[in-house]
């Protein structure tokens, strides 16, 4: 359950920032997490509310993008949709293919509102 | 509560030292500053009032990739080389040290991190073979992640030019995720596993460097098909370096002797 530690960092991320920002509490925070990332979305949707208790993100919304994998091959140079890792060339069956989208793992962006 | 000190230690690790029973130093991973802050009801949503959007496009494991770089750079100066070994539980990555330490430390200085949710077991298999080592308890935590080795290293005092070996908790998901500051990625998998465990567990055996088949004494008894789990490694990672090998009794062991001692006089 890699995703409590992980929602705990997003937790301490947007918090530090909100802070510095002044702002009262976090409305919503968007994360880009790629379909290869590895984090199971609704999973840190679970750990986010638990990690969230008590800090400015606790009544923060959740939107989560998911880009699909995209594998571009390093025989041919096609791209082409992939969903693990061990992706083989439509084209020409290289297994020499490099992930160009789809591990993205980030905080986009936050909304903060002021203080009541 | 930590029962050895009795402060609230809920969810941070905890370093130990074997046949220290005194000895502890807990790893604070989440001090929040919880400063004052404002209950809203559900209804009172930011489409409804005047939100401020901030972008921050930081990568949500930020905070642990620099202070890897940080304990990367630590390493570099020093000059140790530093392996993360993973795997399941049980494929044998202490045994595995246990076997290449003692000829390795021979030409090196070498210092040992065990990670184990619970108990010292590791430390003091490894402590018998006379090499520095700290265990680091993660408690409920699943992986070890960069601040637990950067608290271990300062620790553990490790030698210049040491390998430095870091057996982390047993599970082939999480701790792929966590940057150590490692120079290397040593996945290990065991006969009696199954041959497709690369497969299964894509993000594990794409991030590492090297692969090792551990157990091979026993492939006349399971059904594992060696060339196969090989060949499903390399579809998700075509630059692993692979090694077969029994830990119990030495078959393979000094091709890999011989590819670490080799990384090690380059470092």
């Amino acid at each position: 359950m890699h995703e409590m530690s992980i929602a705990l960092s997003i937790v301490e991320a947007v918090e530090e920032s909100a802070r510095k920002e002044g702002a009262g509490w976090i409305s919503e925070i968007e994360l880009l997490v790629g379909k290869l990332a590895g984090i199971e979305p609704e999973s840190l949707k679970f750990c986010f509310s638990a990690a969230a208790k008590g800090t400015l993100a606790e009544n923060a919304v959740l939107a989560i993008e998911e880009p699909e994998g995209v594998g571009e091959c390093g025989e041919c140079g096609i791209t082409f949709p992939v969903n693990f890792y061990y992706a083989e060339c439509p084209a020409c069956r290289s297994l020499r293919v490099k992930i160009i989208s789809g591990e993205e793992f980030l905080i986009q962006s936050m909304t903060i509102e002021e203080e009541k | 509560m930590c029962d050895t000190c009795g402060c609230s230690t809920e969810d941070w690790a905890v370093l130990r030292k074997p046949g220290q029973s005194d000895y502890h130093v807990h790893v604070n991973e989440h001090e929040h500053a919880h400063g004052e802050h404002h209950r809203h009801e559900h209804g009172d949503h930011h489409h409804e009032g005047g939100g401020r959007k901030v972008v921050l496009e930081q990568d949500v494991l930020q905070k642990n990739n620099l202070l890897a770089e940080r304990n990367r750079g630590y390493f570099e100066a020093r000059k140790i080389f530093a392996l993360n070994f993973l795997s399941s539980p049980g494929s044998g990555k202490t045994s595995l040290l246990e076997k290449i330490i003692p000829a390795l430390q021979q030409r090196f200085p070498v210092a040992v991190i065990e990670g184990d949710q619970q108990t010292t077991n590791d430390a003091e298999r490894i402590q018998a073979l006379g090499v520095p080592v700290i265990q680091i308890n993660t408690g409920s935590g699943c992986h070890l992640d960069a601040l637990m080795v950067n608290r271990a290293v300062k620790e553990l005092d490790v030698e210049d030019n040491s390998l430095l070996c870091i057996e982390n908790v047993g599970n082939l998901v999480c701790p792929a995720l966590f940057d150590l500051g490692e120079a290397l990625k040593v996945v290990i998998i065991s006969v009696t596993e199954g041959d497709d465990k690369p497969l299964k567990y894509p993000t594990m055996f794409h991030e590492a460097d090297l692969c090792i088949l551990n157990k091979i004494d026993l492939l006349p008894y399971v059904e594992f098909d060696a060339a196969k789990c090989r060949e499903n490694a390399m579809r998700v990672n075509h630059h692993l370096e692979w090694f077969e090998l029994s830990a119990k009794t030495g078959e393979g062991l000094a091709a890999l002797q011989e590819w670490l001692e080799d990384k090690l006089a380059q470092h």
